[in-house]
């Protein structure tokens, strides 16, 4: 018996595997896989003959065969992966975009929070840990409650044409007013709520004046507590805790100066010593005063006024513009910008969307 | 309040530096704004002796001269000045002094030859006159040496303090001096005034002509006449006190009543005798009555000021300005000094009437002391007779000095309740006595005292009254700064929910792009009215500007105007949003919270500006609904009985425009394009996108027993999608269609959107073709194509039923 191949055999093995390699794509090389390895294919063809042969002659051939298909099996597996790579990099280079181009800023990039909004968010956040609650009233206010139960005297200046806007005198000759601080929601909350009171009440408020540091509107903060045995130690200790959260430094100095207001009595303006750097204000240290706020003991007469037993009942108050400790802590350089609606100077010193303030996270970035 | 410190020193005897003064003041209440020593810019001007003055060799107008400015070491010096001579006294300044009026620093030079090393100088050149014709010359007896400022009387700093208004004793150094003496800074010195010895009754009747109940206005008035007085300048020393706390000397009778004035915080008025006609009357002025006073203006009076009048007619505005005509100058030999009582309203209103500002009217609107109203007339005449000579008669007083105080029960206690610092009672009864206050004790009760106020403290009535004082002097710093108990260890939520939805509306729309105004809560009344607004009773009586006179009915026409600012600047993509109060009345209910945003431009959701990337047309009724939405989803409202209703109030586009309502009573805002009409009353032009939203209108937030939520709906089967298109009328409502298609199957159909909308060519005139994308959720089992087909074709069913829709092949 002869033991070599079946005349063509080789010849069929490199056929096939030159077509394998001539094949320029995927299309192309199935259809070499199918002429080869097919139901029809060639080397299927060359297989079904082993039935026919003898046991003996089977074995010998039959490895002969599969060894030709083996070869041609991984010739096709190996070309299909050259052919997907070289495709791929081919439609990789195709799909190459200029990654230069500028894109659309979303939402969170182009808004911004204003300084106002902001720094309110920020006293919010110290004054309600301290348990402040968050106490409103309307800017359109009653002589009454603006003045008269505030202890402010007849012929006042600040009751005047010329300090408070007014509205004409309606049906019953009533006048009232654009409150001129936001005191009055001090004696509205005394008038609807007994004691212990803890409030602080930010709002909008009103004065006749105009130049580079006064605004016809502004906004102020105020605080009140009443309860039996709030005092002036207590009042200190408060403003302190809250000057060193707010303006975010370990410690600041404060001074409190003897002063008068309708309101309070004993009254005091409390100044925080500071320190210029390089033209910018910093706190908690130095050696110049800056005015940041007026407080002092609730006046008995107003205390009285609100149905609050003076006898009984004592506490303290205080007043702050936000609009100026915004200034004093972001470095605005006019008041005057702040409701101007500039938007360059809205995204200069406006707050990302999500910077809202904690006493967790921070009160600023 | 202006003071010098040697004036101060008049009154209390210290040997406190200026510094510690100052800090002692601010420290109890006289808050220093500004001290200021004349002597700061003479430093190096020494009083000096010219030895000898000669000819400059080298030029005719030039002396050389030898000065000995004390040191025993002459110094040469080239000086142009015609006066220099030979033994003269003079004012030297050495080589690197600073000369205010020239403004340079003094240099060593060579002038035609010579050396100069230092300079004689004017007063010009010292900056403080205008005098420039040649150099100081002082007496011979002048001590060589000196500083020129000691020499001057210029070392006198001056200190002006931020007086509060409930301080009338201290608009006299005598008042301030008390507070120091108080503080530990004494002794005050006693400056007794005693009554002069008047020679004859007072020729001159003053009546007080008030109708009852008016007496008020003016209690008491004394008038004394000095006759036979030389009026010329007042001496040296008065007029250094007046010009350092920056007033002019006038003459010797005028500057009197300013130095009491300033001194004693006492006003006084002095009168030319002879140009008096008859007897004075004090009384309301009458309607018409006009005056020329001394500041040489005329001013119109009424009937709510007080005068005093002779019987040729007004002299005088009672306690603010004196009147030209009867004023006292260098031909004055007959003098009236007038010592009077005032009601400080009627002073102030006055004062405010006229626009008149003086020392008068600073301390008569505060509240003098009515105890020295007759002191004080006898320390100027005492002045008068001492400056001008003369002759005085006897005071005369109308009316009735009422110098009673009420006695305050004040428990000691008072101060350690009120501020936390215990205070040892005798350093509180040594506080209060220092001031002035007369402690009495409490018959039985040793915990409390009598504590009657002086009479120059009319601001002092009750306990609170006097713990301030005692603080303010015993030092608020020794008030311990104590913790406030915590209301509860961990911080619990404090804002009501309106406040919540204030902040977060801003943050939504802050995160939709927008960015954070801050406008006026007035507007014009053309652009209250374009919004509804501009009612008489929302108009300011008195607004600062005719652009700000009605409080705003709406946050839009402060942003429609800011948003014209910004593009007159060049930037005309705008996406601006404002939270804040708008105003339908006056009444506390008609104040509102709106949530209120503009896009205008190019300005999109999508970002700003055109861009190469996408759409890039003007702001359009749809971002102006998506920032609505937004905002909505944010706030947590349910958006499911939410109506989209087409058209708006009048501002808005009437057709692109929306109201957004939880039914026809529960309308909640607005979205849309303005109305042209109201874009161009603002001089603006281009779509104007714009919400506003009214937070107090949104519905209220359920309020549930516990924080957990309802289960979640995870199908476990895939949902699949099918498209339609239809064709309908023009004015069909997207949302119709979608509810008929949602209605066919609440429970499978869980999701209706629009895909396409077409309008034009191939559909027909008046036609629009709509595509709806319908998602479908198998719930417990998989649908068979049959139950499939027969969903499909009642979603149809429903859609061309409710719409008269015509499917699309």
């Amino acid at each position: 018996m002869s033991t070599d191949l079946l005349p063509g055999t080789d010849q069929l093995e490199v056929q096939v595997l030159a077509a394998v390699a001539g094949a320029q794509d995927e299309a192309a090389l199935e259809s070499v896989r199918v002429g080869a390895l097919g139901k029809k294919g060639s080397i299927s063809a060359l297989l079904a003959t082993l039935g026919k042969m003898a046991p003996e002659e089977r074995r010998t051939r039959g490895a002969e065969i599969n060894a030709i298909k083996d070869t041609v099996t991984d010739a096709i597996t190996r070309r299909r992966r050259e052919l997907k790579e070289a495709a791929l990099v081919i439609r990789l280079a195709t799909e190459t975009v200029d990654v230069t181009l500028p894109v659309r800023p979303g939402g969170t990039q182009l808004g911004r929070i204003h300084p106002v909004s902001q720094v309110t968010e920020e006293l919010t956040a110290i004054f309600a840990d301290m348990g402040f609650s968050i106490a409103e009233g309307p800017d359109i206010e009653t002589d009454d409650y603006n003045f008269t139960r505030l202890n402010f005297p007849v012929g006042h200046p600040a009751r005047d044409m010329h300090d408070t806007f007014f509205f004409a005198p309606d049906s019953s000759g009533e006048r009232k007013l654009l409150r001129t601080h936001t005191s009055p929601v001090q004696v509205r909350t005394m008038l609807s709520q007994q004691p212990p009171i803890r409030i602080i009440c930010p709002g909008r408020t009103y004065r006749v004046d105009s130049d580079q540091t006064h605004t016809p509107q502004f906004h102020q903060v105020e605080g009140l507590v009443i309860d039996r045995s709030a005092h002036l130690g207590h009042l200190k200790w408060i403003l302190e805790e809250f000057c060193k959260a707010f303006f975010e430094v370990p410690a600041v100095k404060m001074r409190f100066r003897p002063s008068y207001f309708p309101f309070t009595e004993p009254s005091m303006e409390v100044d925080i010593q500071y320190r210029r750097e390089r033209g910018e204000i910093r706190f908690g240290g130095g050696e110049d005063w800056l005015e940041i706020l007026g407080c002092g003991m609730v006046h008995p007469n107003v205390l009285k006024n609100c149905g609050i037993d003076p006898d009984k009942y004592q506490g303290f108050a205080w007043g702050m513009g936000i609009d100026r400790i915004a200034l004093l802590k972001y470095g605005m350089p006019d008041l005057r910008q702040f409701f101007e609606a500039d938007v360059r100077w809205l995204k200069h010193y406006g707050f990302r969307p999500l910077d809202i303030p904690t006493l967790a996270g921070g009160l600023s970035s | 309040m202006k003071f010098t410190l040697s004036w101060l020193k008049e009154h209390i005897d210290t040997d406190a530096s200026l510094e510690a003064i100052c800090e002692t003041l601010t420290r109890v209440g006289l808050e220093v704004e500004r001290v200021e020593n004349p002597a700061g810019k003479l430093n190096g001007f020494v009083v000096a002796h010219v030895i000898e003055a000669k000819q400059h060799p080298n030029a005719d107008r030039l002396r050389v001269c030898m000065v000995d400015p004390g040191s025993g070491t002459p110094v040469q010096v080239v000086c142009g000045a015609p006066n220099a001579r030979t033994g003269m006294i003079g004012v030297f300044s050495p080589v690197g002094t600073y000369i205010p009026g020239k403004d340079m620093t003094l240099t060593a030079g060579v002038i035609r030859g010579v050396e100069s090393n230092g300079m004689l100088v004017s007063a010009a050149e010292l900056g403080i006159s205008d005098d420039h014709d040649g150099i100081i010359e002082l007496p011979p007896d002048a001590p060589v040496g000196i500083s020129y400022a000691e020499y001057a009387g210029l070392d006198d700093p001056m200190v002006e303090i931020n007086l509060t208004p409930n301080r009338p004793d201290a608009t006299g150094i005598v008042g301030i001096a008390r507070d120091l003496d108080a503080a530990g800074l004494g002794p005050l010195k006693n400056r007794a005034i005693k009554p002069v010895e008047s020679r004859f009754p007072c020729p001159i009747g003053v009546k007080l002509d008030f109708v009852p109940g008016d007496q008020h206005l003016c209690p008491a008035f004394a008038l004394r006449l000095v006759r036979g007085v030389r009026n010329g300048p007042s001496p040296e020393w008065m007029q250094r006190r007046l010009r350092g706390i920056g007033l002019r000397p006038i003459n010797a009778l005028v500057d009197i009543t300013n130095y009491i004035t300033f001194d004693r915080g006492r006003p006084l008025h002095v009168f030319d005798a002879k140009k008096v006609a008859g007897n004075l009357t004090v009384r309301r002025a009458k309607a018409g009555e006009e005056v020329l006073a001394l500041d040489g203006r005329t001013y119109a009076l009424d009937d709510s000021m007080v005068v005093i009048a002779d019987e040729a007619g007004v002299e005088s505005i009672a306690g603010i300005m004196g009147g030209e005509h009867s004023g006292c100058d260098g031909n004055t030999t007959d003098v009236l000094i007038e010592s009077a009582l005032w009601d400080p309203l009627n002073i102030a209103g006055t004062g405010r009437k006229l626009g008149i500002n003086t020392d008068a009217r600073y301390r008569f609107e505060r509240g003098v002391d009515p105890a020295f109203c007759v002191p004080g007339a006898e320390l100027a005449t005492h002045l008068v007779l001492d400056l001008c000579g003369g002759e005085p008669s006897e005071l005369s007083l109308a009316g009735r000095i009422d110098t009673k105080r009420e006695a305050i029960v004040f428990p000691w206690s008072e101060t350690a309740r009120l501020t936390g610092l215990d205070i040892p009672t005798q350093e509180t009864a040594r506080i209060l006595e220092k001031l002035g206050f007369e402690i009495l004790p409490t018959p039985g009760n040793a915990d409390r005292s009598y504590v009657t106020p002086p009479t120059w403290r009319p601001d002092i009535d009750g306990t609170a009254d006097l713990v301030e004082e005692i603080i303010r002097i015993a030092g608020v710093d020794r008030v311990p700064s104590v913790a406030m108990p915590r209301r509860s260890e961990i911080a619990i939520a404090v804002l009501t929910p309106l406040q919540r939805r204030t902040q977060t509306a801003r943050r939504a729309l802050a995160a939709e792009g927008l960015v954070e105004a801050v406008t006026w809560s007035f507007v014009s009344k053309a652009e209250a009215e374009l919004f509804g607004g501009g009612a008489p009773e929302t108009a300011l009586a008195n607004p600062i500007a005719s652009n700000l006179s009605d409080m705003r009915p709406s946050l839009l026409p402060g942003l429609i105007a800011a948003a014209k600012r910004n593009r007159d600047r060049g930037l005309a993509d705008l996406a601006l949003f404002e939270v804040g109060q708008i105003f339908e009345g006056t009444s506390e209910q008609d104040q509102k919270i709106a949530a209120t945003a503009l896009r205008t431009g190019t300005a999109p959701r999508i970002g700003s500006g055109r861009h190469w990337s996408g759409r890039a047309g003007s702001v359009d009724a749809f971002d102006a609904k998506g920032d609505a939405l937004a905002l909505l989803d944010a706030l947590g409202i349910a958006t499911g009985g939410l109506q989209v209703v087409a058209g708006g109030p009048a501002w808005f586009h009437p057709g692109r425009a929306g109201t957004l309502q939880f039914g026809p009573k529960g309308i909640i805002g607005h979205f849309g394009e303005l109305h042209p009409g109201v874009v161009e009353a603002f001089d603006a032009e281009g779509p104007h996108a714009a919400i506003e939203i009214i937070l107090d209108a949104l519905p209220p937030a359920k309020t549930r027993a516990t924080k957990i939520r309802p289960p979640v709906d995870l199908p476990t089967l895939m949902p699949l999608e099918r498209d339609f298109a239809f064709i309908v009328d023009r004015n069909v409502r997207a949302t119709d269609m979608i509810r008929a298609a949602q209605a066919a199957d609440r429970a499978l159909v869980t999701d209706v959107s629009v895909f396409d909308v077409y309008e034009g060519e191939g559909i027909g005139e008046g036609k629009k073709s709509i595509a709806l994308a319908v998602t479908v959720q198998p719930r417990e089992k998989t649908m068979t194509d049959a139950e499939i087909e027969t969903l499909l074709q009642k979603i149809i069913g429903n859609v061309v039923q409710k719409t008269n829709a015509v499917l699309r092949g």
